[in-house]
Parts: C-alpha cells; sequence; structure tokens
C-alpha cells in the first residue's frame, strides 16, 4: 500500500512524539519502530526524519543529547520535553476526532 | 566510530561524507548523526546477507536523494542558509543574472538617495538655514525620510511584493512625514538650538521606520519562523558596512580638503554641500545592497564583535559595581547620565540579541551563556541604581520631554533584560530551550518601534512643543 505524501508528512510529528514518549531512542531505532509498528506499510525516506527531529528539538518538543553506545558508536540521542508532551497529548486529540469522524462514517457505509 | 572490515565500504562511506560535507545545509554534528544511521543501516543489511556493495546500494537509496534531504535540513535550520534563501533559489548562473540587475537597481536607488537630500534646496529649504550659520533642523527631522522610503523599495522590488503591499508601506511613511513637519516646534529659550521634543522627534523617528524596512524585508512572512531574526541579523550587519564605508568616506574627504587646499582652493562646499549629505544617504542603501549580495564577506562580523566585547562589558559593569559599593559614592545624577545610562541597556540587549542570532539554538549551555546572564544581571542592577537615582530627581524637578522619554525607554529594555535573564537563567540550568529565549527577544522587537512612534506623535502636543 502506497501513502499519499501528505499523510505521511503529516502523521511524522505524532509517531516520533509517540515512540519517544516510550523512551529515548535514536533515529534508526524510531525508524526501525515505526516500520515495526505499521507492519511495513509507513515507509518514510530515511534521511527525511532528521529534518522532522532538528525541527522537533528547535520547538522544544525534544531535547537531543550525544552519547556513546554499547558498541562504540557515538549517537544523538533524543527524548521528549514537557512541552512535546502536551504537544502530543494535543496531536492525539485531533487525530481521534479524525479517526472517530471517518469511523462513524465508514460503519453507515457498511450498514447500508 | 566503529568502522567496517570491508575497504572498500569503508572508501565509499568516506565519498558519501564528501558529498554531504559539500553542501551548506548540513553541519558536521548533521553528518555525523546521518553517517551513524548509514552504518546502522549497512550492519543490518550485511547482517541479513547482503554483500558490502549491495548493501551500500540499498542503505544510500533509503537514506533518500541528496537534493530532496539538503532542501529539508534547510527548510529545517533555514538560519544556516538565511543568505541563500535571501538571495533567492536557483541556479548559480540565474543568481548571476538577477545579481547584474540588482546591482542596477541599489545603484538607481542610491543615486536617487542621494539627490533626495538636495531636492529641498530647490524649494529654498538651505541646509545652513539661511545662512544663519545653524544647521536647519528641516534636514534632521526628515534625514531618515529621504532615504528609508526607498531602501523600502528595494526591498519591496527584491522580494517580488505586490503593488497593494507597497501602498499599506507607504502609509506609515506619509504618517510620518506628517508628524515631521507638521508640528510647531519652539525654538529654544537662547533662540538658536532646536526645542527638546524636537530633537526627540529627530531621534526617534527613524527608529519607528525602521520597522516599515523590517515588514518589507522580511516580505510577507513576519510570523514565520527565523525571519525576523534574519532582520535583526541584516540591522547588524548593514551597521557594520555602514561605519566601514563611513570610514572610507572620511578619508576621502580628507584627502578632497586637503588636495584642493594645496593649489589655494576652499572644497569645503563640495564637501559640506555634497560628498557628505549625499553619501551619507546613498551609504544606506548601498550597505543595504552589500549585507544582500555578498554575505559571505563579512557575515559573522556582529557575532564575532559580540564575542569580543560580552566579556569586557561583563567586567566593566562588574568592577564598576564593585567600585560604587566598596566607595560608597552614589550616581550623580547629571543631564546626560539617564540617556547614558539607556544606551548602555542598548547595548547590552544587543550583545544579547547578536550572541542569539549566531547560536546554534539547540546546543547546550556553556560558559559563554554564564557569561551573558552575569552581563544581563549586572547591567540590570546598574540600571535599578541609577533609576532611583533619576526617579529622586525627577520627583524633585518635575517632568520634562527628555526625562519621561528617557525613563520610557529605560523601563522597556528593564522589562526586556529581566525576562531576559529569568529565561537565561532556566536555560542555564537546563529548564528550558534557548528557543524560547530567542523567540522573545523577536517578539518583543515592535515595541521599540511602537514607543519611537508614540514619542514622535504625542509627546510635541502633550509637553506644549517645548
Amino acid at each position: 500500500m502506497d501513502m499519499s505524501k501528505d499523510l505521511v508528512a503529516a502523521s511524522a510529528t505524532p509517531l516520533v512524539l509517540a515512540i519517544l514518549a516510550e523512551g529515548d531512542s535514536y533515529g534508526y531505532a524510531i525508524i526501525k519502530r515505526v516500520a515495526e509498528l505499521s507492519g511495513g506499510h509507513l515507509q518514510w525516506t530515511d534521511g527525511m526524519l532528521y529534518p522532522v527531529l532538528h525541527r522537533l528539538e528547535r520547538q522544544g518538543l525534544v531535547a537531543a543529547k550525544w552519547s556513546t553506545s554499547e558498541n562504540g558508536r557515538r549517537r544523538k540521542y533524543y527524548r521528549i520535553t514537557r512541552e512535546g508532551r502536551a504537544q502530543l497529548a494535543a496531536q492525539r486529540q485531533q487525530w481521534q476526532v479524525v479517526d472517530g469522524t471517518l469511523r462513524g462514517l465508514w460503519m453507515r457505509a457498511c450498514m447500508a | 566510530m566503529r568502522t567496517f572490515a570491508d575497504q572498500p565500504l569503508e572508501e565509499q562511506i568516506g565519498q558519501w561524507r564528501e558529498y554531504l560535507r559539500r553542501r551548506q545545509a548540513f553541519h558536521g554534528s548533521d553528518i555525523e548523526e546521518l553517517e551513524g544511521h548509514l552504518r546502522d543501516q549497512l550492519t543490518a543489511l550485511t547482517e541479513a546477507g547482503l554483500a558490502g556493495e549491495e548493501a551500500f546500494l540499498v542503505a544510500v537509496k533509503r537514506m533518500g536523494s541528496l537534493d530532496a534531504l539538503s532542501l529539508e535540513f534547510a527548510r529545517a535550520h533555514s538560519d544556516r542558509l538565511w543568505k541563500q534563501l535571501v538571495i533567492g533559489p536557483g541556479a548559480a548562473d540565474e543568481s548571476a543574472r538577477t545579481g547584474h540587475t540588482e546591482m542596477l537597481v541599489a545603484l538607481g536607488l542610491a543615486v536617487a538617495a542621494a539627490l533626495a537630500i538636495k531636492v529641498p534646496e530647490l524649494f529654498g529649504i538651505r541646509p545652513d538655514g539661511g545662512g544663519g550659520g545653524e544647521a536647519e533642523p528641516f534636514y534632521f527631522r526628515n534625514a531618515s525620510l529621504f532615504v528609508l522610503p526607498l531602501l523600502t523599495l528595494y526591498f519591496i522590488w527584491k522580494r517580488g511584493s505586490g503593488v497593494a503591499r507597497a501602498l499599506w508601506l507607504a502609509l506609515p511613511f506619509a504618517a510620518a512625514a506628517f508628524f515631521a513637519n507638521v508640528f510647531p516646534f519652539r525654538t529654544n529659550d537662547a533662540g538658536c538650538c532646536s526645542s527638546d521634543t524636537e530633537v526627540l522627534t529627530i531621534l526617534h523617528l527613524p527608529i519607528a521606520l525602521w520597522l516599515v524596512v523590517g515588514f518589507a524585508y522580511v516580505g510577507r512572512r513576519w510570523f514565520a519562523d527565523g525571519r525576523r531574526m534574519d532582520f535583526v541579523r541584516f540591522t547588524g550587519e548593514l551597521v557594520i558596512y555602514y561605519v566601514l564605508m563611513a570610514l572610507g568616506g572620511g578619508v576621502l574627504t580628507a584627502f578632497t580638503m586637503m588636495m584642493f587646499a594645496s593649489i589655494g582652493m576652499n572644497a569645503g562646499w563640495l564637501v559640506g554641500g555634497w560628498l557628505i549629505p549625499c553619501g551619507a544617504m546613498g551609504a544606506v542603501i548601498i550597505g543595504s545592497w552589500l549585507v544582500e549580495a555578498k554575505q559571505s564577506v563579512i557575515e559573522n562580523m556582529a557575532p564575532v564583535l559580540t564575542r569580543l566585547f560580552t566579556p569586557l562589558f561583563t567586567v566593566l559593569l562588574l568592577v564598576f559595581l564593585g567600585t560604587m559599593v566598596w566607595t560608597g559614592s552614589p550616581i550623580n545624577v547629571e543631564r546626560e547620565v539617564l540617556i547614558g545610562f539607556d544606551l548602555l541597556l542598548v547595548l547590552v540587549v544587543g550583545l544579547v540579541l547578536y550572541s542569539a542570532s549566531a547560536r546554534d539554538p539547540q546546543a547546550p549551555p556553556d560558559f559563554f551563556d554564564g557569561l551573558q546572564l552575569v552581563l544581563v544581571v549586572s547591567a540590570l542592577v546598574v540600571d535599578g541604581v541609577a533609576l532611583a537615582a533619576i526617579a529622586a530627581r525627577i520627583t524633585e524637578f518635575g517632568f520634562t520631554p527628555n526625562r519621561v522619554a528617557a525613563l520610557g525607554e529605560n523601563l522597556i529594555l528593564l522589562v526586556n533584560l529581566a525576562w531576559t535573564a529569568w529565561l537565561y537563567a532556566r536555560f542555564v540550568r537546563h529548564r528550558s530551550s534557548f528557543a524560547t529565549l530567542e523567540r522573545w527577544q523577536i517578539a518583543y522587537l515592535p515595541v521599540y518601534a511602537v514607543w519611537a512612534a508614540l514619542v514622535v506623535v504625542m509627546f510635541p502636543p502633550v509637553f506644549g512643543y517645548r
């Protein structure tokens, strides 16, 4: 299934924030987690994640720190901030509205 | 960084890194982050059984095209590329062509500005006030009106703003021309000099109008992230260019006088009547064009000067406070002291603003941030002491336009610095991001212009044109 570009772009922020809300992470692991959760349907161009992360960092929604991983590689780890959690809650409500509306419509389509 | 045993693979990674490095959108840490990702991906792919070359192709393909990637990075970090974005998109040859047109437009506007200041003379307004020796205040009151509309025009042309927008921007200039010239300013008791409110108008009108230039500069995107910070950068670089050109102009003036004097002619009329006023006006436009077109030359001067002088001013303020406490001598409130402390606050705000404009908002707090905090706090303390002294004087001798204007400015700057100190303290203790501080400074900019406009419009009638 090919997801539309706009939808992928719009869902990037809540996805990244929600994954970071589970625990601190770094770019490669975030992408793997998205692919895993979506059953491979949500495919990002890998590089595109980083501008999103940097933008969130600049907006103060996530914070970043360089540290060395267990295999001796330097990685930039991202952590969700308090503002980020608030933003995630807000986004969640918005997506629930969209989801609920569509669900209602599709249920009715099934019944008819 | 862990390396792969596969030598050709390492070489390919090295080449890929070089490609990234050539793009201005990526900084060192971005490249390291992306390379880490590539290596993670390569490890996973080779573990899944792909050979080195295949794994590299797949990993690079998944990373996305460099063009698309650097565009996204440029969008996320518009501050890094502000000059490229300002100069406009497109290939190098296109920018060379527009660069040529732009030079002609800038030169044309500079000549127009230089001539504009001579136009009033055609209507009999002589710069020397009709030979009385005293300079005609008309020119000082309207100084910004000779050049800033043309500078605004330049940015309107450059940003491709429409006619409607140009007309909107013309409104404040019309209003400024009205308020600068309609008030019947009294001359001083001595009958020679300008009145206090007139001097205030002369000083404040350019500040108010600079905001209009800012509107033209940012184009349609006043509220877009980072555009106002770009304008702050632009202002700083323009000031530096202007000072450099003024120095050059001074040398030119000195040689003109000296050489004509050597053949027994006085070039004073040429220098005073043409060279200095026309040069001062034209240089504003030329300076702006240089900032826009040749940014890479001294692009980073304002931040460098900031770095240089922040420690020095911090030391000065601390030593001053220490001396005052040690000797117990109070601040002697003379006429100029209030203005002096206003300027001190302006300077500190400038230091904060320009170090903020050059700073990577994502970098963690470092020693320099601590220093800035000390600077801001000590400036607040010094100003608090001065304010107390001045307040005492005002209650004793009453209000004058100068005192009210200076006091208002002091309060505006004090509010800014107090909140800045608070945000800085939070940032240094990792409670808040630098972006919050940057946003505060940016959001505060119109306040200065609004106050300046208020001084121009309200003060003369309120204080009876004294």
